[in-house]
């Protein structure tokens, strides 16, 4: 058995923590919450250059092709830092859109540049507020054209290309892939509940789109699509866990209260001991993701709702409790502890909600085959 | 990255599975409500004909030295093997998983070369059964605040007092007891562990009724129970280090969710009606049984973390000892879930008529037993915070203090 990263991998996870460690991402994540520049272009073309955008990209494309592996441990870094960059967007979403259903011309135009960094990319799902379902689609694309607006899109506002789910002329859901510098699009910047990670509203007018290919049906493409970045999701998450449960753990051992630590209290002591058992069980379900994924399994469903369950109740409980253990001061706006409340939430609805991943886990659980 | 065994694991889980294979039945969907164990039963005739026919076949002892009758095995091959047997309906391991995981290790650190060959044999082969004497009415989550004394009497030692909770005791041929030697000073340091013939006249044994109609645990009653110095286990006063020994065997819980667990659960809501379809229709339902199954899942791949470790010789990391804190509450939440959607029906436990022959109301109701027995989940919970976590101690007032001053001050 060999339920553990590869030795490149865990050396990527290393070079990963310091090299952001030292970009110091905190204030990055405050200036953007205070509407100041990020400075997440320096940050974005920093981790350009140590190949993370190309990682799970084939060499054929321009990419590293080290594969999943590599992705996995980058999301969790990425997660434990809070760096505020597109790569969610760009890296598990848009790229891995295109592998999966792109032509071999539209690969070739845009994987290489999202692989050097050189373009960001988004996929563009929702149009506004509910549940996610094929119901919600009511973007057109006709005749090579797309109109339509979606919003929430996770980094559309900086992103050079997007994947749009839409309906045809039939009435039938398609994938479309759309150059944003084209005409007809308009963006809004959205204020969010994560200003780290920017959401935008995207007007389309009679944009010219190119369809995404395949020979499955598109929603199951989205919905895989979905559950692949759902398991990346959950390592950032798992990396947010810890970076709570660590905050927590050293204010507990350093805050004196009643003449001792506040952490030798049993009432603190239990509530980071069941953070740290949700921070276990996230991580153990999202390995067990990490390895389905590495071993190209094409119904990642259940390994990804059951990943994407623990991850969200993992680190909405760690980043809330962080702010409980920290007492008043976590509550204030010059404390960290709010910048990983907002992205344990924000992340939580992403790609969708709890009940949304639960019903998927449980829908998965009934077609799982008998033995 | 993958779940595949070495060569030689894979070798020793066929060996493993071929032996299973041949002696027991497949595990099935039918939860058979477990039956307590009594001296001279059917349930205990075959656990004990089980138990021989493992030692036979060399999937007993498997950590043991092999001067022992043991296998000179590692912990991969032992949660192997459990991984295998908990594929199979065997008579459960309860019977022996105490004396031949904690006591009999602890009897091989401390005993003479001349009682291991008289005793590790007959319990290797399951003749012989061990207890592990260690609760008391006044000690159990603080197990050093113990009183059965024991005081020097020539070669010999006299010993009085009680223990509770005591599993098995009743069936029980000989034991470990830890007792208090010196009550003049901290209660850590005035203790000493001895091994006892439970057949002895001044033992008795009293079983306890739970609250769930089974009587796995016991009072025990020392009255002038004379142990010889030669029965004594480390030094005097070394109690505590050799308690710490016996305790530290726990070995690594292996399929410990007790049945009916989450696949049981799905099977039950998959067939159960609600509203005039089967209840995991049902968005409520739907929504608590994915929460458990997450939870049973990351147990599970928690512990392939763990065997990972393992199989590279190296010690597991903390998370493999999450499972009996998760599991122990979800028992009980599940058991209560499955009644509640039985309506007033989930009140009648008669096994003709309810569900799954009444084993959800049987696991509600041996479920708080769960979250105590081996360690309270508070006491589960210290240790994760301060072993783990690295969070300071509690205040400890007894400390520093004779154990026949506590709570004088």
């Amino acid at each position: 058995m060999n339920f553990e990263f590869s030795e490149i991998a865990l050396e990527i996870r290393d070079q990963g923590r310091k090299y952001l460690a030292a970009q110091n991402c905190l204030p990055k994540v405050r200036a953007a919450l205070e509407g100041n520049d990020a400075e997440s272009d320096a940050l974005w073309q920093g981790i350009s250059d140590l190949g993370w955008t190309g990682a799970a990209i084939p060499e054929e494309y321009g990419g590293h092709g080290i594969g999943y592996e590599a992705l996995c441990v980058i999301a969790e870094e990425l997660g434990y830092s809070l760096a505020p960059v597109p790569f969610s967007s760009t890296a598990y979403l848009a790229a891995e859109a295109l592998l999966a259903t792109g032509s071999e011309e539209q690969k070739q135009a845009w994987l290489p540049k999202l692989a050097s960094g050189e373009a960001k990319g988004t996929f563009a799902l929702a149009e506004g507020v509910g549940a996610l379902s094929p119901d919600a689609i009511s973007a057109r694309f006709v005749d090579g054209k797309l109109s339509g607006t979606k919003w929430p899109v996770a980094d559309g506002d900086g992103a050079d290309i997007a994947v749009v789910i839409a309906r045809d002329g039939d009435d039938r859901i398609v994938q479309v892939l759309v150059d944003l510098s084209g005409p007809g699009v308009s963006r809004t910047a959205l204020d969010t509940i994560d200003a780290s990670r920017p959401q935008a509203r995207i007007d389309f007018d009679a944009t010219p789109a190119s369809l995404l290919q395949s020979n499955e049906d598109p929603w199951d493409n989205v919905l895989s699509l979905l559950d692949r970045a759902a398991i990346l999701t959950a390592f950032e998450e798992v990396g947010g866990t810890q970076a709570c449960l660590d905050m927590a753990t050293a204010y507990a051992k350093e805050r004196n209260a009643f003449g001792r630590s506040i952490g030798s209290n049993q009432a603190i002591k239990h509530k980071l001991a069941d953070v740290f058992v949700a921070l276990e069980l996230a991580r153990s379900n999202a390995y067990l993701g990490a390895l389905r994924l590495v071993s190209g399994d094409r119904d990642l469903t259940l390994v990804a709702a059951t990943a994407r369950v623990s991850s969200i109740q993992a680190f909405v409980m760690a980043s809330s409790e962080n702010i409980q253990t920290h007492g008043g001061i976590g509550f204030t706006w010059d404390a960290d502890p709010q910048l990983y409340f907002r992205r344990a939430n924000a992340l939580a609805l992403g790609l969708g909600p709890l009940a949304f991943w639960k019903d998927r886990l449980i829908t998965a659980l009934q077609r799982r085959p008998q033995d | 990255m993958d779940l595949e065994d070495t060569k030689v694991e894979a070798e020793y889980r066929a060996r493993a599975r071929a032996f299973l294979e041949a002696n027991c039945e497949p595990r099935s969907g039918k939860i058979t409500p477990a039956e307590p164990y009594q001296p001279g039963t059917p349930a205990m005739q075959a656990a004990k004909a089980w138990q021989a026919k493992k030692a036979e076949a060399g999937f007993a002892g498997i950590r043991w030295p092999e001067k022992w009758g043991g296998q000179g095995g590692g912990a991969i091959q032992e949660v192997i093997y459990a991984q295998e047997e908990s594929r199979f309906n065997t008579p459960p391991r309860g019977v022996y998983e105490i004396g031949l995981g904690m006591c009999l290790p602890t009897m091989i650190a401390y005993a003479t070369d001349e009682q291991l060959e008289r005793y590790t044999g007959p319990a290797l082969r399951g003749e012989e059964i061990w207890c592990q004497l260690f609760s008391e009415p006044a000690a159990g989550s603080d197990l050093a605040g113990l009183r059965t004394r024991a005081v020097r009497d020539g070669d010999d030692w006299v010993i009085n007092g009680q223990k509770i909770w005591t599993s098995g005791a009743h069936f029980c041929d000989f034991a470990i007891l830890v007792t208090r030697t010196d009550p003049s000073v901290p209660k850590h340091k005035g203790l000493t562990m001895f091994f006892i013939d439970m057949h002895d006249p001044a033992v008795e044994v009293r079983p306890i009724h739970q609250m769930s109609g089974a009587s796995n645990f016991n009072e025990v009653f020392f009255t002038d129970l004379r142990v010889p110095d030669s029965q004594r286990l480390g030094a005097v006063g070394d109690g505590w280090r050799v308690a710490l020994t016996t305790l530290m065997n726990e070995r690594l819980a292996v399929g410990d969710e007790p049945r009916p667990d989450i696949e049981d659960l799905i099977a039950f809501v998959s067939d159960f009606p609600l509203n005039g379809k089967p209840a995991i229709e049902d968005p409520v339902v739907r929504d608590k049984v994915a929460d458990w199954y997450a939870r049973s899942q990351g147990v599970k791949n928690a512990r392939f973390r763990a065997i990972t470790a393992l199989s590279r010789g190296e010690t597991p990391g903390p998370g493999a000892s999450i499972g009996r804190l998760v599991n122990a509450i979800k028992q009980q939440e599940m058991a209560r879930f499955a009644l509640e959607l039985m309506g007033a029906g989930g009140i009648v436990s008669d096994p003709a008529m309810a569900p799954a022959q009444g084993a959800f109301q049987q696991s509600l109701l041996s479920s708080p037993g769960q979250r105590i027995a081996g360690g309270t989940s508070e006491i589960l919970r210290n240790i994760i915070a301060e072993r783990v976590l690295g969070l300071p101690g509690d205040v400890r007032v007894d400390k520093d203090v004779a154990f026949q001053d506590i709570g004088k001050a």
